[in-house]
């Protein structure tokens, strides 16, 4: 029962202002990119979409998110339940420097890896490429540019609800005689499960959009080493508008799609 | 009279929260609301201090038309039940806050906070914020803050409801007391019949939106209106066909003179220095009666017996039809 | 995406310590063992790479390479500009959160999800977006591809949702009813806002605006195709980054990435700090 709050001018200014602000800022140009994308109809945005390098463009890029993702998953749930159930030395260290990744430059991150992993005189590259492995310039090294970018998002999404579901439950499960994995199969995953959906589906749509330290490690070779989102940066300055469009509708498409699914699902979290 | 409300109506939706509801709040007064969670009396209080507005009906303070005044204009205190401390301001800064707004001078405000923090008991607690303090330590604070403005009148929401059972007890008399000492028209809110028994002037009885009684503790208390303000303010048992209170029944192991109902005691349970007798009567009904443990060991009661039992005639229920 | 983390960070009621905690057994001791190699193989060996490579020349390498005029000029547009941006943030996203906890309209759900749309959108996809309306094809006219106003413009887009993110579930949480105390007490609204409102969310204001900060100092993507990277007017920190690295210049590059990565981890501790700081006030 909160006092009535009736909209006054002043709240009809800042209504306007922000709605204003937002449109002009994201929702026109966004909507223009879909329109520009689809104005010479379904057909040319389909057809500009299956030349051969925006074919494997789009491979990549769902070859490389996917397993970014699926690494990003293992180790973050493993994070997670290390630093919200475990005591051990160098926890509130770790715990800070997962989120380090929130807030380097893409730049930065291309560096770091082509420095370490180059095979010319990389730290680990060069014992690498004599045992025949080659990361940078190659699809490990592009998969490793997109796990650390997306890193946090899971870790970040599961480990508030760890803390929040506490840990009554697992010892009343481990009471009645259940073992360790038994009780994070059947009590614990069960718990985090929306957390790790949303911590997923943030993920996905954090690796389909990387740019920056893909374009550095993965030496953008169109047709070979060329992604998605670096086939855009390629399409449009070649000129190639239509195909730039259709490729970023596609990608902004896919992520606004993640956003629903979380925004769907989020609500169930209160229950 | 220090608060008038006359016609007031409200409703959320289709919930008529006050239906036409008029009371007089007389100046100096502690004065309890008393009714079930959703009767109206947390609305009523709302609409006085200006945080609701009625659909129709006024509100008068100290003489004053208040009905439209923003709540800033109408000089009333009003305490929350979950104390709606300024989590970020020191205990003391909480208490200065309305001073300052009243722009008082510096020297005054420190004086006037140092004043009331004594009142409350919580001076050595001023440099603490709010998250630091007990629950009850904060309904203090948020009283010292409300009475700091001096307002005309004080308003507290459900003070109480909020701490356990024994803090309760306790701010309960100390609210009392400091009502003594310092008289400013106080109007609370409780579903509480006890606390309003023990610490009210008057009582307010309110259910279902509609002022069911207004009268002292004992009036309401033994002369109810009706059945609801009976069974409301506390237990009652069902001797022919009227509620009775359970220890306005006296009981006997043979025959007395005058109106006397027999039967059976089927149940004899002792709680601490209460004894808690049940009665089936030749009529069909299950009488409860209280009564202390002398009087029943003097008595002489067991179970099984024959007994007979009066209501004490100077106590029968009156009703009376006082509503405001 | 980011911020959302941010947010989940710093949302009341979500800040309860576990009681019980385990000391590592011989499985989980294994998987910290794992967990910790990768982490470090993957972030931290390498961002020790760069720092060793800025300093692998020496200090005054190091500093005449952030001192040669262009680098110089891109490091001094890239803060300012995101400086400005924040400023701009801490109002708009104020405003935003504001808004969308306390106003009521048709669409109101709408612009909610419209906020996280930069969070989602590819950085890439972000500039062709911007350059849509605000590039040479302009639908409206207006074309400020290859100036400054572009390099603002892109960052504003990128970080738009960072304040609002952190401020929205705070200003949700906060109890009506300590705002009709401070109007009890005589307060105007203007004057319930800016004593009590306010200083409830300076926390999360705070917050925001350093992961909008960091955000923009560190932005690459949504820049490459809208600012033209014109050095000494529209070059940015990360783009200079990019450009050493091209001409086979990694120490250099290092250099410069050494110093966006110090920024980045001072907004880490500082968001670090700022939450402890408001998890005590709730306790």
């Amino acid at each position: 029962m909160r006092a009535d709050r009736r909209t006054g001018a002043g709240g009809w200014v800042l209504r306007g202002v922000v709605v204003t602000y937002v449109v002009l800022l994201v929702a026109w140009p966004t909507g223009l990119v879909f329109k520009r994308a689809f104005q010479d109809g379904i057909d040319t945005f389909f057809s500009s979409l299956t030349s051969p390098d925006v074919q494997h463009a789009l491979a990549l890029t769902v070859t490389v998110a996917g397993w970014a993702v699926v690494i990003n998953l293992v180790f973050g749930v493993a994070i997670s339940l290390l630093l919200v159930r475990y005591r051990f030395p160098g926890r509130r260290i770790l715990s800070v420097l997962i989120d380090v990744p929130l807030s380097v430059s893409p730049v930065v991150v291309g560096l770091a890896l082509v420095l370490v992993y180059n095979a010319r005189d990389g730290w680990f590259g060069t014992t690498l490429a004599t045992w025949g492995f080659q990361v940078i310039f190659s699809t490990p090294g592009m998969i490793m540019a997109t796990v650390f970018v997306a890193l946090p998002l899971v870790v970040r999404e599961v480990t508030p609800v760890l803390e929040e579901i506490g840990t009554d439950q697992e010892q009343a499960a481990r009471s009645l005689g259940a073992g360790g994995f038994q009780t994070f199969w059947r009590i614990t995953l069960p718990g985090i499960r929306w957390a790790i959906v949303y911590g997923l589906v943030l993920a996905v749509a954090r690796s389909i959009g990387e740019f920056g330290a893909v374009k550095i490690v993965s030496g953008n070779i169109t047709g070979q080493s060329q992604t998605a989102t670096l086939a855009v940066e390629q399409t449009y300055q070649n000129f190639d508008h239509q195909a730039a469009y259709a490729i970023a509708a596609l990608l902004a498409f896919t992520a606004m799609l993640c956003l629903i699914v979380v925004a769907i699902l989020r609500p169930k979290e209160q229950h | 009279m220090s608060i008038r409300a006359t016609n007031v109506t409200k409703t959320f939706g289709d919930f008529v929260a006050l239906d036409d509801v008029t009371v007089d709040l007389p100046t100096g007064h502690l004065t309890a609301l008393l009714g079930p969670s959703g009767g109206g009396k947390s609305t009523l209080l709302r609409i006085i201090a200006g945080l609701d507005t009625a659909d129709s009906g006024t509100v008068e303070i100290e003489g004053v038309e208040a009905s439209h005044l923003p709540p800033q204009k109408r000089n009333v205190g009003f305490v929350f039940q979950h104390y709606a401390a300024f989590k970020h301001m020191s205990v003391a800064k909480n208490v200065a806050f309305g001073l300052e707004i009243r722009k008082r001078k510096k020297a005054d405000i420190d004086a006037k906070v140092k004043e009331l923090l004594e009142l409350v008991h919580l001076s050595q607690f001023a440099d603490r914020m709010p998250s630091q303090l007990s629950g009850g330590q904060r309904q203090r604070m948020a009283l010292a803050r409300a009475l700091a403005v001096e307002p005309s009148v004080l308003l507290l929401d459900e003070p109480f409801g909020a701490l356990d059972a024994q803090v309760r007890k306790e701010l309960r008399d100390w609210l009392r007391r400091l009502h003594d000492e310092i008289p400013v028209t106080t109007v609370f809110v409780t579903h509480d019949q006890e606390e309003a028994l023990e610490v009210a002037d008057e009582i307010v009885v309110i259910n279902h939106g509609r002022v069911e009684q207004v009268g002292t503790p004992d009036e309401v208390y033994h002369q109810p209106a009706n059945d609801f303000v009976m069974s409301f303010l506390g237990p009652t048992t069902t001797l022919n066909g009227s509620a009775v209170r359970p220890h306005d029944i006296d009981v006997f192991n043979q025959p007395v003179a005058g109106p006397a109902v027999e039967g059976t005691l089927t149940e004899l349970k002792r709680i601490g220095f209460d004894v808690r007798a049940t009665i089936d009567t030749a009529g069909g009904e299950h009488v409860t009666v209280h009564l202390t443990r002398t009087h029943a060991d003097e008595r002489g009661l067991d179970v099984g017996q024959r007994v007979w039992i009066v209501t004490s005639a100077e106590r029968r229920p009156v009703a009376q039809t006082g509503l405001a | 995406m980011v911020a959302t983390s941010g947010a989940a960070r710093l949302r009341p009621g979500r800040t309860r310590r576990t009681p019980a905690a385990d000391q590592l057994q011989a499985g989980s001791a294994l998987a910290l063992g794992i967990s910790t190699l990768w982490f470090s193989l993957l972030v931290l060996i390498p961002l020790a790479a760069v720092v060793a490579a800025a300093a692998a020349d020496g200090w005054s390498d190091f500093w005449n390479v952030l001192t040669s005029s262009q680098t110089a000029a891109a490091i001094v547009l890239t803060v300012t500009q995101a400086l400005m941006v924040t400023a701009v943030n801490v109002v708009m996203g104020t405003a935003l959160a504001w808004v969308l906890v306390r106003d009521r309209f048709w669409g109101r759900r709408a612009l909610d999800i419209v906020v996280d749309v930069p969070f989602a959108l590819p950085t890439i996809v972000a500039g062709l977006v911007l350059l849509a309306l605000y590039g040479q094809n302009s639908p409206v006219g207006v074309n400020v591809a290859n100036t400054r106003f572009a390099v603002f413009l892109a960052l504003a887009f990128v970080t738009l949702p960072f304040v609002v993110r952190t401020v929205q579930p705070v200003l949700e949480a906060l109890e009506p009813e300590v705002e009709e105390a401070a109007q009890s007490l005589g307060a105007s609204r203007v004057t319930t806002f800016r004593r009590v409102i306010l200083p409830a969310l300076v926390p999360a204001i705070t917050a925001g605006a350093a992961l909008s900060f960091a955000r923009g100092i560190s932005e690459y993507g949504s820049l490459v195709l809208l600012s033209g990277n014109l050095p000494n007017h529209t070059e940015v920190a990360s783009v200079r980054v990019l450009t050493y690295i091209e001409n086979g210049n990694r120490a250099a590059a290092a250099s410069v990435s050494a110093v966006l990565l110090v920024v980045a981890l001072l907004a880490i501790i500082a968001l670090d700090l700022l939450q402890r700081r408001l998890r005590r006030h709730e306790g």
